[in-house]
């Protein structure tokens, strides 16, 4: 009899291609994605040692970080952008890598457009010189954010050093109350456990309200795997994974497609497989989160208070707590509902794809952004804001006083020249609310789309589910 | 490539509070470049200079004698967020040659492996011991013997610590990772032959 394995065990295996000794192994990359800020240094790397790009086939290129989201747009941006956007042009061009260029429909962020495009597979690994990378174990995959020079390494080898990590299954138990979405559920779970709380672990999210996802919802929770510190985070791919490759462009197709099925149904984790760490947690009175803080794990419900500082026991905590309090200009035992906001941001490698934006669509049709409030949204794809128009969802948003924008990475990012200007609020659908996160000084709320699309119509932080007449 | 080293002696700037971001370490405005180099200028900009681009005289780097400034004594959970590398270089570019932390983040610690900066895990009570005496002697020079796996704090007090021996060696040698991997050439073209035959999806995509 075998011993039972996990999903991560399974992957882990299929790909080891040398042991190294000391625990560490070469493990195959079978896809890299490649974008402007951590590609061009690690192309110079390589060029400067003479050394050759070994699987340009399984490379992908695209610009997102840094790109204008302006209506319009050429690769004129910030300063220091075109020469970025250039060198990855020539670089992709050089080597034979795929790139999917502004202009093309297929440009966007690099997390939605893997799946998109049916790069991302179930069972195989993906990196990319991005810590949101973990977005596309959603399908199955094992996929994790590397540095420039692991870019390069992976350029030259088609492999990564690794070490084996541990393993952690967190299963959501529960079903999901009406108005609370994917990201309140990831949101809350950073929130209980912690930034730290996975530190260096392969997550397995598990469970009935995992399973109970679209394939979308389940790229919001994989997407903040990094905020709790682990390495990557996936879900076993089962139907609704099939579905949503079934005829995407780089997806296997015909026989192959058969064949590839079969063998990823054979993923999921074997009853009885061991998990290093096991954590639970149950959905069934989650409420919409919102962060208070600058971390991502400073989130409370919706109708909760900013805790207090002073009845934290950790003094480290404690301090923290002070400082955050201090950047985004609140005292503890305040609402968070009812507060203020200038700016929402609905974007993001976390929430810009189209069901995202069809839960903020369906918040503010008939409706209007507050005055004076300033409103993005950012499509995460070309390919997700053609099909947002086609579903008239672009006229939803302008109609209610949103600027509807080219795909990037926008306002989370914080390297373009979508900014919070300094002091000023705003309600994000991205990952992280770090001090400066969204432009030096910006003070960042994160919250589910349809939170966001509710704050932009009060002005302030309200819980969508108590909006007059309804969603 | 990365510079063999094997001890760093020098002043040690204390920084402990936790779960400083790679954002923090460099903002996004200082990655706006195809360039590795230069970007010390970046290093923590947004903590040293105020909105006018002057210094701000309470961060620790922009205090003597700490702006000169070899090893950092930092929190738990050291580099977080972001996977940039070019919060490494930042801060090599700086002068910083070893960070101590009870934790760092884990692709932040990948980065300092690849590019030579000694990241060395220390439990929070020797770290605790350290910031104070650091605080309390800043001029006094303090060693990171990697050789030895050894701290030694200017007032003699002595901590060991673990690192993986790779990871180690690496920073003995200043090795070339990527040149050490190449040397597994024979294995990757087997692996790559063995795997066209199991998953031929991986490796035979459709063109599009």
């Amino acid at each position: 009899m075998t011993t039972p394995r996990s999903i991560i065990d399974k992957i882990w295996d299929q790909h080891v291609v040398a042991d190294l000794g000391d625990g560490r192994v070469l493990l195959h990359i079978d896809r890299h994605m490649l974008h402007e800020v951590t590609s061009p240094q690690a192309y110079a790397g390589l060029a400067a040692a003479g050394r050759r790009l070994r699987r340009p086939d399984l490379t992908f290129a695209t610009a997102d970080h840094i790109v204008s989201t302006e209506n319009g747009r050429t690769d004129d941006t910030v300063p220091g952008g075109p020469e970025m956007i250039r060198a990855l042009r020539a670089n992709a061009e050089a080597t034979g890598v795929a790139l999917f260029d502004l202009g093309d429909v297929r440009q966007g962020i690099v997390h939605v457009i893997a799946p998109e495009l049916g790069i991302a597979l179930p069972g195989a690994t993906l990196v990319c010189g991005d810590s949101h990378t973990s977005t596309v174990g959603a399908l199955g995959a094992m996929a994790w954010g590397i540095g420039t020079s692991e870019v390069e390494h992976v350029m030259a080898t088609q492999t990564a050093i690794l070490r084996r990590p541990p393993t952690m299954r967190i299963t959501f138990s529960g079903t999901c109350p009406a108005g609370v979405s994917a990201k309140d559920m990831v949101l809350k779970l950073i929130a209980t456990i912690g930034t730290a709380g996975a530190t260096g672990y392969g997550v397995e999210y598990a469970g009935s309200a995992i399973r109970a996802l679209s394939m979308e919802e389940r790229m919001t929770v994989c997407n903040m795997s990094v905020e709790l510190g682990a390495r990557f985070g996936l879900i076993a791919p089962d139907a609704v994974t099939f579905a949503y490759l079934q005829g995407r462009p780089f997806a296997p197709a015909g026989d192959l497609w058969e064949q590839a099925v079969e063998a990823w149904r054979a993923l999921a984790s074997d009853p009885g497989a061991r998990f290093d760490a096991e954590i639970e947690l149950d959905v069934s009175t989650l409420t919409p989160q919102v962060s208070w803080g600058t971390s991502p794990q400073d989130c409370i419900g919706v109708g909760e208070t900013v805790p207090d500082p002073e009845r934290e026991a950790d003094p480290k905590r404690r301090q923290a707590m002070r400082r955050a309090l201090d950047y985004i200009g609140l005292e503890p035992g305040t609402p968070i509902r009812d507060l203020p906001v200038d700016m929402v941001f609905i974007g993001s490698c976390t929430n810009s794809r189209i069901e995202d934006l069809r839960a903020a669509a369906a918040v503010l049709k008939g409706r209007r952004v507050a005055a004076g409030l300033r409103a993005l949204v950012v499509p995460g794809s070309g390919q997700v804001r053609r099909q947002a128009e086609a579903e008239g969802l672009d006229r939803v948003f302008t109609a209610a006083g949103f600027e509807w924008r080219e795909p990037g990475c926008s306002m989370c990012a914080g390297m373009n020249a979508d900014r919070v200007p300094p002091g000023k609020r705003c309600v994000a659908t991205s990952n992280r609310n770090f001090e400066g996160r969204q432009g030096p000084g910006a003070r960042t709320h994160l919250a589910s789309p349809a939170t966001a699309a509710a704050a932009a119509v009060a002005g302030r932080i309200v819980d969508v589910r108590s909006l007059e007449g309804g969603v | 490539m990365p510079e063999p080293i094997n001890r760093i002696t020098g002043i040690a700037a204390p920084l402990p509070q936790p779960n400083v971001d790679t954002d923090a370490i460099i903002p996004k405005a200082h990655l706006l470049t195809i360039h590795r180099s230069g970007l010390g200028a970046g290093l923590f900009s947004e903590w040293r200079f105020d909105e006018d681009g002057k210094e701000r005289p309470d961060f620790v780097l922009n205090q003597a004698p700490w702006r000169e400034a070899k090893i950092l004594l930092a929190g738990e959970n050291f580099g977080c967020g972001s996977s940039r590398e070019h919060a490494v270089w930042s801060l090599m570019d700086f002068g910083i040659r070893c960070v101590i932390a009870p934790s760092f983040a884990s692709i932040f610690h990948e980065n300092c492996q690849k590019n030579g900066l000694a990241a060395v895990t220390l439990d929070e009570a020797a770290l605790a011991h350290l910031v104070t005496v650091a605080q309390a002697t800043p001029s006094a020079a303090m060693t990171v013997d990697i050789e030895a796996c050894r701290v030694t704090a200017p007032d003699g007090r002595e901590f060991a610590f673990t690192m993986e021996a790779a990871r180690r060696q690496a920073l003995l040698e200043g090795l070339d990772e990527i040149g050490a991997s190449l040397r597994h050439d024979a294995a990757m073209a087997a692996f790559e032959a063995r795997d066209r035959a199991q998953r031929p999806w991986i490796h035979a995509l459709p063109t599009a």
